[in-house]
């Protein structure tokens, strides 16, 4: 049983060895203070099995249980400062390298014994090395392809429609009486505003504009009657609902990193990181008077992503 | 009968030889795994002493921390985006029709008992995490702890970093409120942003178009298996590669390349960490207790048509939103694509660039100074200025990225316009690393070649002579400073008693213990 022990290195210190000592000047003074810390840590404890049993207010079992474990660490801390031997200690730090000739074994190991086995059998090898690397590319279809549809042309388009009836989130169908002159309401296609493609990539605004002096875009003369615009909602540089208007400016405010969107002019950025203008949806109003889509918007709307065109 | 002497306890305790119970049990335990010698090597480890260590410590007991309150906050949250109808006892939310995942989080709050508790001491506790690991980090660096042999325990800590960071993001998604529900949104919009593949992956990653109703669950087993499992495992990789390589220390007397000056594990070093433990999961708790943090409740649940005006992340996510906001609109747009470079850049490329720059560090430095070789002992900041100013410089541009992300909450604090504030943090995030460069090294360069710089210091006794001059002489070692400038010694195996009336080996006090 003992034949192969290295015998550890034995050491001993007189017990007076100033090293042992605590660092405490006045170690009954010290121990006496760190017992009122744990007792204090320990009544604590025991009212937070208290407050807990009781069901009491949050902060009551949060007080309870962190003080109590404070006390108890703070004590703790202070016996190991204050009380124990203080030292100091020495330990040697040995070299983890090994000795050029330990490494040449291992390094032999892999080439000499290893690599002359493969070299041997390169048809073996490669065979073996091409069947895991089939595998591993078969492996990621369901690890990724599953993990979703692609995306195909879904970006290009919401559900907008010629003809779709605004409503809003309620489900209620905008009238052109609706709104008065300036306000603005969030609109969504009918039977959508429930729906989580609705909320999300539909989500539009629609503003009675009340400045005189609105510029209309080249080829949307007739997107906006009656003094009405419709923009995506979605802000263009990372798609946060665009949901401050200011009134006052007629500009749509983004509050994620505060992008600007001038509402009199095709909802053009005039401030912040946004780089495109909301795209504006083109929007009739039916003979019963009712707020309805021409079309689709005619670009993708949101954020910008590599196959928008 | 022999027997009969067996009984009397005296014989029994001879029986079980001077160590007793645990002797034998040692013995048993040594015979079957050969514990022996390894546990007394573990006991004798030498932990340097310095209040800097401690960082790492409060990262690992945060993280304690978040694994015992995650378990118990895993218990009631349910991961599911289906609709319920709110019937829970917090009033303005009664009746409205919200996710199951955020219902939860509510009951959690209100309903379960405790619940409230854990839920912010848990929040806490990654926010104190994420601080203590890049307050960590900032001590290895500014201390050279990353050289040579240390390399690959710095790769792991930045990763950990990265790791810690994206866990706290999706652990911050999981209540489906209105703010984290802004942040879902804006990181389906940057993984879009990708050029090529970008609405693949956002695909791939939220299992449809936005929102969909898989992100949550996704987030969920990502948030409470995958990355802690992975962050378990690298820590303790972290701590392993710690224990073998031997902590670094600073110097100092006695203090060599080739020892570890300190105190031993058993018992100093294990009494104060795991007092440590306590405090830490104590101040977590009493943060817990009284400072309000995330109130979803006061959010409302996630409507994608709807935002709240104040939309901030948790901190560490600040540098990425100031770098969105004052990263200038630049997009490009032709042949039919369009690469979002106003996000692709700042998002990206930015947080790419700045974590492989930390992560390239060890090498990046070994390349320029040419210092290959092993180095155990510490350098005080001022020690290498060159690598003191680019830590400054390059903490000082995340510093401005962070402040920038408060752009209007600063506009409106000081009634300032808001694109004064944005031009303000555009030149600053230049400027600022440009000034703090030259002046750190400057400052760091007048302090090393200060006389007595890195020693400590002493007392010098003055006296005032006959002709009214005055004379200085360092003064002698004041006895209650003694201690601590004994030279130090290799743990003793055994401690012998002193002979009766000993005190000639110490010439210092003795104390009763
Ligand atoms: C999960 C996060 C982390 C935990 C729990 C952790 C824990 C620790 C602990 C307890 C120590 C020993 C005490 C000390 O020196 O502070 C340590 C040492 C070390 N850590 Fe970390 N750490 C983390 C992240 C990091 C990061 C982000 C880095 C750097 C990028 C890093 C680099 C190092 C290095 C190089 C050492 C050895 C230091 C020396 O020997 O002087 N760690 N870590
Ligand atoms: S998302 Fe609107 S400004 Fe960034």
């Amino acid at each position: 049983m003992t034949e192969h022990h290295t015998p550890v290195t034995l050491s001993s210190v007189s017990e007076n060895d100033p090293r042992l000592q605590p660092l405490a000047k006045n170690p009954q003074d010290v121990e006496r203070r760190i017992a009122v810390l744990f007792v204090a840590g320990m009544v604590l404890e025991a009212c937070f099995g208290w407050a807990y049993w009781i069901n009491a207010q949050p902060w009551i079992l949060g007080f309870t249980f962190g003080m109590g474990l404070t006390f108890l660490g703070i004590g703790l801390i202070a016996w190991g400062k204050y009380l124990m031997p203080q030292g100091p200690f020495v330990e040697e730090r040995h070299v983890l390298a090994n000795s050029a000739a330990d490494r040449d074994a291992f390094t032999a190991a892999i080439v000499d014994r290893g690599g002359g086995v493969i070299k041997r059998r390169k048809l073996l090898a490669g065979l073996l090395g091409g069947g895991l690397g089939v595998f591993s590319i078969t492996a990621l279809f369901p690890l990724i392809r599953s993990l979703g549809p692609l995306p195909g042309t879904t970006l290009q388009h919401t559900d907008w429609k010629k003809g779709t009836f605004a409503v809003d989130v309620t489900g209620r169908r905008v009238h052109v009486d609706d709104l008065a002159v300036g306000s603005i309401v969030t609109i969504f296609p009918e039977g959508k505003e429930e729906t989580d493609n609705g909320q999300a990539v539909d989500q539009t605004v629609l503003i009675r504009i009340s400045n005189s002096n609105f510029t209309t875009q080249k080829g949307r003369e007739t997107w906006g009657p009656s003094g009405y615009v419709a923009y995506s909602k979605l802000c263009t540089h990372l798609g946060c609902p665009v949901g401050l208007y200011e009134q006052k400016l007629q500009l749509l405010v983004c509050p994620c990193h505060q992008s600007m969107f001038d509402v009199t002019n095709g909802a053009i950025p005039n401030f912040g990181p946004a780089p495109r203008p909301l795209p504006q949806l083109p929007i009739y109003v039916d003979a019963k008077g009712f707020i309805r889509a021409q079309s689709d918007f005619h670009e993708a709307v949101g954020p910008g992503f590599w196959e928008r065109s | 009968m022999s027997d009969s002497s067996l009984t009397t306890k005296r014989a029994k305790k001879q029986a079980l030889g001077p160590y007793g119970k645990l002797g034998q049990a040692v013995n048993e335990l040594d015979e079957r795994l050969g514990v022996a010698k390894g546990g007394r090597t573990f006991m004798d480890k030498i932990f340097p002493d310095h209040w800097s260590f401690m960082l790492g410590e409060i990262a690992l007991y945060s993280f304690v921390v978040l694994l015992a309150t995650g378990v118990f906050l895993t218990l009631y949250y349910v991961p599911s985006t289906a609709l319920v109808t709110y019937r829970g006892s917090y009033a303005p939310l009664y009746g409205q029709h919200v996710t199951q995942a955020f219902a939860s989080s509510v009951d959690l709050s209100f309903a379960v008992r405790g619940g409230l508790l854990m839920r912010q001491m848990h929040h806490w506790a990654c926010d104190i995490f994420v601080g203590a690991i890049v307050m960590h980090m900032g001590r290895v660096f500014f201390t050279g702890a990353f050289r040579k042999p240390r390399e690959t325990n710095w790769l792991i800590g930045v990763i950990l970093l990265i790791l810690g960071i994206g866990n706290g993001f999706l652990g911050y998604s999981l209540p489906d409120d209105l703010v984290s529900g802004t942040g879902i949104r804006i990181a389906f919009s940057i993984t879009e942003s990708i050029p090529l593949v970008g609405s693949y992956l956002s695909f791939f990653l939220f299992g449809s178009n936005y929102p969909g109703t898989a992100v949550i669950p996704r987030f969920f087993v990502l948030h409470v298996l995958l990355l802690p499992a992975i962050i378990v495992g690298l820590v303790g990789a972290h701590l392993f590669l710690l224990v073998r390589q031997k902590h670094t220390q600073f110097p100092g007397p006695g203090r060599t390349e080739n020892n570890v000056v300190g105190s031993p594990m058993f018992p100093i070093f294990m009494a104060k960490t795991t007092g440590f433990l306590l405090l830490v999961a104590g101040v977590i708790g009493l943060l817990g207790a009284t400072a309000q943090i995330n109130p979803i409740w006061q959010f409302g649940p996630y409507e994608a048509a709807r935002i709240s005006y104040a939309v901030q992340p948790d901190f560490y996510m600040g540098f990425l939103d100031g770098a969105l906001r004052i990263w200038p609109s630049w997009t490009f747009h032709s042949f039919g694509h369009t690469i979002p470079f106003e996000v692709f850049i700042p998002s990206v490329i930015l947080p790419g660039v700045i974590f492989n720059i930390i992560m390239a560090w060890p090498a990046i430095e070994a390349k320029i100074t040419g210092d290959r070789s092993i180095h155990h002992l510490l350098e005080r900041p001022k020690d290498n200025p060159q690598r003191t100013a680019f830590g400054v410089a390059f903490f000082s541009l995340i510093a401005i990225l962070f402040i920038a992300s408060s752009t209007d909450v600063i506009a409106n604090f000081f009634r300032l316009d808001l694109a004064t504030v944005l031009w303000a943090m555009r030149i600053l995030t230049i400027a600022v690393p440009l000034i703090a460069y030259p002046l750190t090294l400057r400052i760091a360069k007048e302090l090393r070649a200060l006389e007595g710089s890195s020693q400590r210091k002493t007392a010098n006794l003055v006296t005032r002579n006959a002709e009214g001059g005055y004379d200085a002489v360092s003064a002698p070692i004041h006895p209650d400073d003694a201690l601590t400038h004994h030279t130090a010694i290799a743990l003793p195996t055994f401690i012998t008693e002193a002979p009766a009336g000993d005190t000639s080996d110490t010439g210092v006090r003795t104390v009763e213990r």
